[in-house]
C-alpha cells in the first residue's frame, strides 16, 4: 500500500483544481506509479508503425521508456526499454527491426517478447570469470506490459486490473475512435513539440472545448468552430475519456456571440488563398471537428481532413513532450494527399489553430509561484460530469479530475 | 565574372535579403521573395529523408504565404519574439527546368521579449531559385529541420 499524498483537495470538489497539482515533484512521482502504471491503457504506437514481424519501436508510458514490438510470430508485445543488467536503454533510436534486441553496453540479448536470451560470457572466458553457476536467465526477463490493439491503435497497461480496451473506453468513445480509424492508415509525418508546462495542463486543454473558439482566432474567423455551431461533448461513464465534435455548416446566429467583443471574432479577415480550407466530407456525417481523449494522455484528432494522434509524454514536473503523428489512409490518392498536405497547416507546432496551445500552458505554469493556496475554477456547464449538447462546458475537464483523484487517492 | 560565381552571388544575396526581412520583423516582405506559384515547406529531416510528406508549414502559392503573415499579425497568439538567422555560404547543386538548385545551412536563435535566447533551429535550405526575371525569386524553398522537436511553437517563418 502506498502512502497517501499530503494534498488537501478544495472542498468544492471537481470544480476546483489546486494549483500545486501542476508543480509538486512528489505528485509527479506518484503519477508515474498510480496513473501511468495504474489501471489505464496507454497509447504505445499504431499497428501501421509495426507492419512486419521483427519490427519494434521505442515509446513511452508516462515518462518511462518502453519498447513495443511485433514478434516473429506477428504478436504484439511491449516491455520496459531498460536492460536487466545495468539498466541502460536497449533501444535509443526510434525503433528497428530484427530477431532480437541487444544492449550495446554488455551485449545482453532479449527476444521480442522481452525475455533474456543471451548473457555474453555467461560461462566466462577461458573458463575464468562468468556469472555464478546458479544464475538463471529466466529470472531476469524484462518487465512486460499487457498489450491490446484496438482499431489499429496499440495500447499497453502494467496493471492486471485494467479491463479490455473496448470496455475501458465505453461504447461511445470506442465508436468515435473507429470512425477515424475506419480503414488502414498510413503515417504522413512526425514531429514533437516541447510544451513548457505540466502534462495535465495540456490534457485539460484538449478536454476544454470552452477555449477553442476564444483562444484560437483562426478557427472562429472562418467559422470552422464557434460554440454556437451544432456539436457537443460525449463523456464516457468513468469521466476519463471524451469526444468533442462540431459541424461546420450548421452555425446558427447567436446573440451572445454578436454582443461579445471577442478578439477571436475579426470580421475583416479573409484568406487570400482559401484553398487551404478546401476539403471533403470523407466521413459522410458532416462532422468537421472531432477531438477525442483517452485517459490518461492520448488524443485522436480529426479537424476537417487533418487526421493525427497525439501522445503526451511528461518530461518532468514543468515540461511535456507532445508527439504528433499525422495520418492519412493507405488508399488515399494524390488529390486527397494534397488536401491533407494543405490542412496540415492547421495543426502541429506551427498550426493556425493549435500554436496557441503551445504557449498557453506555459502561461499557467509560469503563474504558479505564489499560487500554492489557490485553485483553478472549473464550473462552466455546471458541477457534474456527463455528456452535453453544448460545448460551452468544462464537463470533460471535471471528468478527467474525477478519474485522476480516484487513482491518486486525493 | 564567371557565370557560376555570379549565380552563387545572386542566390546568396537573395538569401541575405530574405533573412534580413524576417529578422527585422518585416514579415510583410517575406512572400515577395517567392514566385506566385511557389512552394514553401518547413519539414523535419526525419520526415524528408523517409519520404513522409507532412511538415510544419506548407504553402503552394504566394497568397498562402501572405495568409500566414496575416494570421500571425491578426489571429494567432504568441509571445513577442524575434529570430536571428545565420546562413552559410551557398552550394549550387545544379540546374533544372531553368531553376538553380542551391543548398545553404542555417542556424536560428530565438530571442524572446524578456531576453531569453535559445538556439531555436538548425537545418538547411534546399532552394530552387528563378534567376530569369528582373530579380531572383524562390520558386521552391524547403526548410529541412535537423531536429524533429520544436520548442513551444513555431510562429515566425524560417
Amino acid at each position: 500500500m502506498r502512502n497517501a499524498l499530503d494534498l488537501a483537495w478544495p472542498r468544492e470538489g471537481l470544480t476546483r483544481v489546486p494549483y500545486p497539482i501542476y508543480s509538486r515533484a512528489d505528485v509527479y512521482a506518484e503519477e508515474r506509479a498510480r496513473i501511468f502504471q495504474g489501471p489505464v491503457w496507454n497509447f504505445l504506437c499504431l499497428e501501421a508503425e509495426l507492419p512486419q514481424p521483427g519490427d519494434y519501436r521505442a515509446t513511452f508510458v508516462g515518462d518511462m521508456p518502453v519498447i513495443v514490438a511485433r514478434d516473429l510470430a506477428g504478436t504484439l508485445a511491449a516491455f520496459e526499454n531498460r536492460c536487466a543488467h545495468r539498466g541502460a536503454l536497449l533501444c535509443f533510436a526510434r525503433g528497428g527491426h530484427g530477431r532480437e534486441i541487444s544492449c550495446v553496453y554488455h551485449n545482453w540479448t532479449y527476444d521480442l517478447r522481452g525475455r533474456l536470451t543471451g548473457v555474453t560470457f555467461q560461462r566466462g572466458v577461458n573458463r575464468q570469470g562468468g556469472m555464478p553457476a546458479d544464475f538463471e536467465r529466466s529470472k531476469h526477463n524484462l518487465r512486460t506490459l499487457r498489450v491490446e490493439s484496438f482499431a489499429g491503435i496499440v495500447f499497453g497497461t502494467f496493471s492486471d486490473a485494467t479491463p479490455p480496451v473496448e470496455t475501458y473506453l465505453g461504447p461511445a468513445i470506442a465508436e468515435r475512435i473507429r470512425r477515424v480509424m475506419r480503414k488502414p492508415v498510413k503515417v504522413l509525418g512526425y514531429n514533437s513539440q516541447m510544451l513548457p508546462n505540466n502534462w495535465k495542463v495540456y490534457v485539460e486543454n484538449n478536454k476544454d472545448s470552452y477555449h477553442a473558439s476564444l483562444l484560437h482566432a483562426f478557427f472562429t474567423t472562418f467559422r470552422v468552430n464557434r460554440l454556437s455551431q451544432e456539436g457537443g461533448i460525449i463523456v464516457d461513464d468513468s469521466g476519463g475519456h471524451h469526444v468533442s465534435y462540431s459541424k461546420r455548416a450548421t452555425d446558427k446566429p447567436s446573440a451572445e456571440y454578436d454582443a461579445t467583443d471577442l478578439r477571436a471574432k475579426r470580421r475583416d479577415y479573409r484568406l487570400a488563398d482559401p484553398s487551404l480550407l478546401d476539403g471533403v466530407d470523407e466521413f459522410g456525417d458532416g462532422i468537421t471537428l472531432q477531438i477525442l481523449t483517452v485517459f490518461p494522455a492520448f488524443v485522436v484528432q480529426q479537424i476537417q481532413n487533418s487526421l493525427a494522434v497525439r501522445q503526451i509524454v511528461p518530461r518532468g514536473v514543468g515540461e511535456t513532450e507532445l508527439f504528433w503523428t499525422y495520418l492519412g489512409y493507405a488508399d488515399d490518392d494524390g488529390a486527397m494527399l494534397a488536401i491533407r498536405q494543405k490542412q496540415s497547416n492547421l495543426v502541429g507546432p506551427g498550426g493556425y489553430i493549435s500554436m496557441e496551445d503551445g504557449a498557453v500552458g506555459g502561461f499557467i505554469q509560469r503563474a504558479l509561484p505564489g499560487g500554492e493556496e489557490g485553485a483553478a475554477v472549473v464550473e462552466m456547464g455546471g458541477r457534474g460530469v456527463g455528456s452535453e449538447t453544448t460545448r460551452a462546458t468544462e464537463t470533460s475537464v471535471r471528468g478527467f479530475w474525477q478519474v485522476y483523484r480516484r487513482l491518486m487517492g486525493v | 565574372m564567371p557565370a557560376d560565381i555570379a549565380t552563387e552571388r545572386d542566390v546568396e544575396r537573395l538569401l541575405a535579403r530574405y533573412v534580413a526581412s524576417i529578422d527585422a520583423d518585416r514579415l510583410e516582405e517575406w512572400p515577395g521573395y517567392f514566385t506566385e506559384r511557389c512552394r514553401y515547406q518547413i519539414i523535419t529531416s526525419e520526415n524528408y529523408e523517409q519520404g513522409l510528406p507532412l511538415g510544419i508549414f506548407f504553402a503552394d502559392s504566394q497568397a498562402m504565404l501572405q495568409d500566414r503573415v496575416a494570421a500571425l499579425r491578426q489571429a494567432n497568439i504568441y509571445e513577442g519574439q524575434r529570430y536571428r538567422h545565420l546562413v552559410s555560404s551557398t552550394l549550387i547543386l545544379g540546374e533544372e527546368d531553368g531553376l538553380v538548385i542551391a543548398q545553404s545551412n542555417y542556424m536560428v536563435a530565438r530571442i524572446m521579449h524578456d531576453g531569453a535566447t535559445m538556439l531555436f533551429s538548425t537545418g538547411r535550405y534546399l532552394d530552387r531559385v528563378d534567376l530569369r526575371g528582373p530579380g531572383p525569386l524562390f520558386a521552391e524553398k524547403l526548410v529541412i529541420l535537423d531536429s524533429r522537436r520544436i520548442d513551444t511553437l513555431l510562429a515566425i517563418p524560417l
